[in-house]
């Protein structure tokens, strides 16, 4: 057993810390995150030219074949500088999901161009009813001649407006808890009976609701067995959780240091407020809870890829319920000792809050995962 | 110990039930209930609607237009108000500023101010924290120099609530700085249209713009519009704070927001059932009702005290941190019922009285995350948690 990072792990932190805090200040996300798609261009191919977009894709298809230990390291950074760019809906998601179901053709066909940065995916999986049960799906897939097609909706799919292809799962079979029955498509958003309702989200990321209305697509878009498409999206989804609880470690992380230089500078009663002892405490407590996310963070990510069944889903649920519990008190915490200030929207302190605070949404919370945990043992 | 209400009472809440189901108008009340932003004219209708019934001002004394209510009823007519979905009765005017006037002020004052306020003709906001001075207000730095008839003020405000639609705000400013920190803050009514006055909104972490900056440059304050002393201001402003110690706690606005939890609970899938059904989170809903059960129970006692004729005790410190914790305990949990649609920031399904799409997920989710963020202000402002503690702990405990 080790946790102490390999050297490529600690070049690829390196680099990732370096260039996030040359080209990722919080005035240049604010920018970036007004602008039209929400996300740039440029900072993608910067991240391709880097080699972490294909950091995580097999090494048959352009890619790296990083582990999820490696996944994290990225993630951790983006997460101290709340990258806002479509990495987890391209990456950890789409790619994930093609890399795991899809056929060679399909996988020569996308992976090489997500490593390149020139093609985005997002993963359409989620429903309006389905909370966070990822065997909830309504909406359906029906065969019609040599193709399919797919109605229904899919909600709050993360950066669906700019996605070059979207992976959707429909019920090609069974009632609509069934475990059985789920399908993976790769679709085009420009098909007809493809609407999307794209917008912001509340910590400044981009989504939007996918709406299927008899969208027609042809056979070869079916990602993997027909019908047997659960297991995939837990595996994919469950790294997913790695790779979110590791961004809110890194926002975690960033949120004390923000803390703990705010306590030093701001004088009240004669003094900083870092002199008060209950203040001290306070940021102690926030900072054991990030160190013991952390250290479960990477933990969970080892266990992605060493282990499988129970024991990698035991893993992911325990990781994704402390980060979720320490990110809402860290964040809370963290505006508490800013006062007025934590606030107000140029400080950086709200938007490291309002993401922790989202990340715990996404795919399950603490209260979710909490619950799926003592059902797996 | 009779812990039911009074036949009187009973009558009471009766009594404001019917008035509220008779003039309250509906689209405000749908509004405040979907979490849509009031405008400054549905605040001000409403209260002209309040003024009309005689009331306007529960604390008051009756013959400067009060209405003689008992602690209790006045605690049931908030409770009610709030259950109803009505408007919060802007507090700056006629809970803050017109104590201070009406046991500080000149007879010009009173004569002035407290019929303007009592018809909501002015808009008042207030004029405390500064950049440097939050917790530690009594630093503040804005100066008053005075000048024949006029005091020249000049400084900053800061966290100053909808001043941009106020006509005057009530502030601390420093006419002294030789001697105790205290000692030298005067109580100022400045017009907001004077020159030398500029308003900056700021935009909280919600996305709302609720609180400005107020820059005042050479300001001209006649000296007719000092509340009180030179060199008092301090202990004017502790006067307000023993004030309507009660309503800190907005039991009233909780149990509103209990009930709708509640109904969102019940409306959304989880499993098989509804969240409602759901054991842990029925577990969670049912801890934050008994916290707001012993919040309301503690609440009551004081206005019991309050209306034996007891001194104020340090109640208000103990229901300040209770209420905002269950304030802020039920937004995180609509935020938490929500699921996923609490992502999805459309400002304009709650602020925009026109917009006609239909939003994406529920009707009910849009405002619950933004309810949440801004909702972090309630252990800071208003003297933040820790500094309740510390007045607990010096006062109650002797420490």
């Amino acid at each position: 057993m080790s946790f102490a990072f390999t050297e490529d792990q600690q070049l690829l932190a390196d680099s990732a810390a370096r260039f996030l805090a040359d080209k990722y200040g919080f005035d240049a996300r604010r920018t970036v995150m007004a602008a039209e798609n929400g996300w740039s261009r440029e900072m993608w191919r910067a991240f391709a030219d880097l080699g972490w977009l294909a950091l995580p894709l097999p090494e048959a298809h352009g890619g790296l074949g990083g582990s999820t230990v490696d996944l994290a390291v990225l993630m951790e950074h983006f997460g101290r500088h709340l990258v806002v760019e479509p990495y987890l809906a391209t990456v950890v998601l789409g790619a994930e999901a093609i890399a795991r179901s899809g056929s060679e053709t399909q996988q020569a066909e996308i992976l090489p161009q997500v490593a390149e940065g020139k093609l985005t995916l997002a993963f359409a999986h989620g429903e309006p009813t389905g909370r966070f049960d990822l065997a909830r799906i309504a909406a359906t897939a029906t065969r019609r001649g040599d193709g399919w097609v797919l109605s229904g909706h899919k909600a709050v799919v993360l950066h669906a407006q700019t996605a070059d292809r979207l992976i959707v799962s429909a019920r090609t079979s069974g009632e609509i808890t069934d475990r059985d029955g789920i399908a993976l498509f790769l679709v085009d958003p420009k098909v007809a009976g493809v609407t999307l309702r794209p917008y912001p989200t509340v910590d400044g990321l981009r989504a939007a609701d996918v709406i299927l209305d008899d969208a027609i697509v042809p056979d070869s878009a079916v990602l993997g067995e027909v019908g047997a498409a659960l297991p995939v999206i837990e595996q994919v989804v469950d790294r997913a959780l790695v790779a979110l609880s590791a961004e809110a470690v890194g926002a975690m992380d960033a949120t004390i240091a923000l803390t703990g230089e705010y306590l030093k500078t701001r004088q009240q009663f004669g003094r900083p407020l870092a002199s008060f002892q209950v203040l001290q405490h306070r940021m102690v407590e926030m900072l054991s809870a990030k160190e013991f996310a952390r250290a479960l963070c990477y933990r969970a990510a080892g266990a992605m890829d060493d282990t499988t069944g129970v024991e990698r889903a035991r893993a992911a649920a325990a990781l994704k319920s402390e980060t979720g519990r320490a990110g809402k008190r860290i964040g809370q915490d963290a505006v508490q000792l800013h006062g007025g200030m934590g606030m107000t929207d140029d400080m950086a302190v709200g938007h490291y809050f309002k993401r922790m605070t989202m990340i715990d949404v996404q795919f399950g919370n603490a209260a979710y995962h909490l619950r799926r945990f003592a059902g797996l043992s | 110990m009779e812990l039911a209400l009074s036949a009187e009472d009973a009558a009471f809440r009766e009594e404001v039930r019917a008035f509220l189901k008779d003039r309250l108008p509906p689209e405000i009340a749908a509004k405040a209930g979907s979490g849509f932003r009031l405008s400054k004219d549905d605040h001000v209708r409403w209260q002209q609607i309040l003024f009309e019934k005689g009331w306007m001002a529960p604390g008051w004394p009756v013959e400067l237009g009060g209405t003689g209510w008992t602690a209790m009823q006045k605690h049931i007519f908030d409770e009610e108000c709030a259950l109803a979905g009505a408007p919060m009765v802007i507090p700056f005017g006629v809970t803050m500023v017109a104590p201070v006037i009406m046991a500080f002020g000149s007879q010009e004052q009173k004569d002035r101010y407290l019929p303007r306020i009592l018809r909501s003709d002015d808009w008042w906001c207030q004029g405390y924290s500064e950049p440097g001075s939050g917790s530690d207000l009594a630093s503040l730095r804005t100066k008053a120099v005075r000048d024949g008839d006029h005091y020249v003020v000049t400084g900053q405000k800061t966290w100053t609530t909808l001043a941009q639609h106020a006509d005057m705000m009530f502030t601390l400013v420093r006419t002294d700085d030789s001697g105790k920190q205290q000692e030298g803050i005067t109580f100022l009514l400045i017009d907001m249209k004077s020159p030398g006055i500029t308003v900056q909104p700021i935009t909280t972490i919600d996305g709302s713009a609720e609180i400005n900056n107020v820059f005042l440059d050479d300001v001209r304050v006649p000296v007719a519009n000092r509340v009180g002393e030179e060199g008092k201001g301090w202990t004017y402003a502790k006067y307000l704070l023993g004030h309507e110690r009660t309503s800190i706690a907005a039991v009233g606005r909780s149990k509103a927001q209990l009930r709708k939890l509640k109904a969102i609970a019940r409306a959304e899938a989880s499993g098989n059932g509804t969240l409602i059904d759901d054991p842990d989170f029925a577990l969670r809903l049912a801890q934050i009702e008994i916290d707001l059960l012993a919040l309301e129970s503690l609440v009551l006692r004081a206005l019991y005290a309050e209306t034996a004729g007891k001194p104020p005790g340090p109640e208000a410190s103990f229901l300040k941190i209770k209420g905002t914790e269950v304030q802020q305990g039920l937004t995180e949990l609509l935020v938490e019922a929500v699921g996923p649609y609490a992502a999805p920031f459309q400002p304009e399904a709650f602020r925009q009285d026109n917009w006609n799409e239909e939003p994406v997920g529920p009707d009910y989710a849009p405002a619950l995350a933004p309810l949440y963020f801004n909702w972090r202000k309630a252990s800071i402002y208003g003297g933040s948690n820790e500094i309740q503690k510390n007045i607990i702990a010096k006062t109650v405990l002797g420490l």
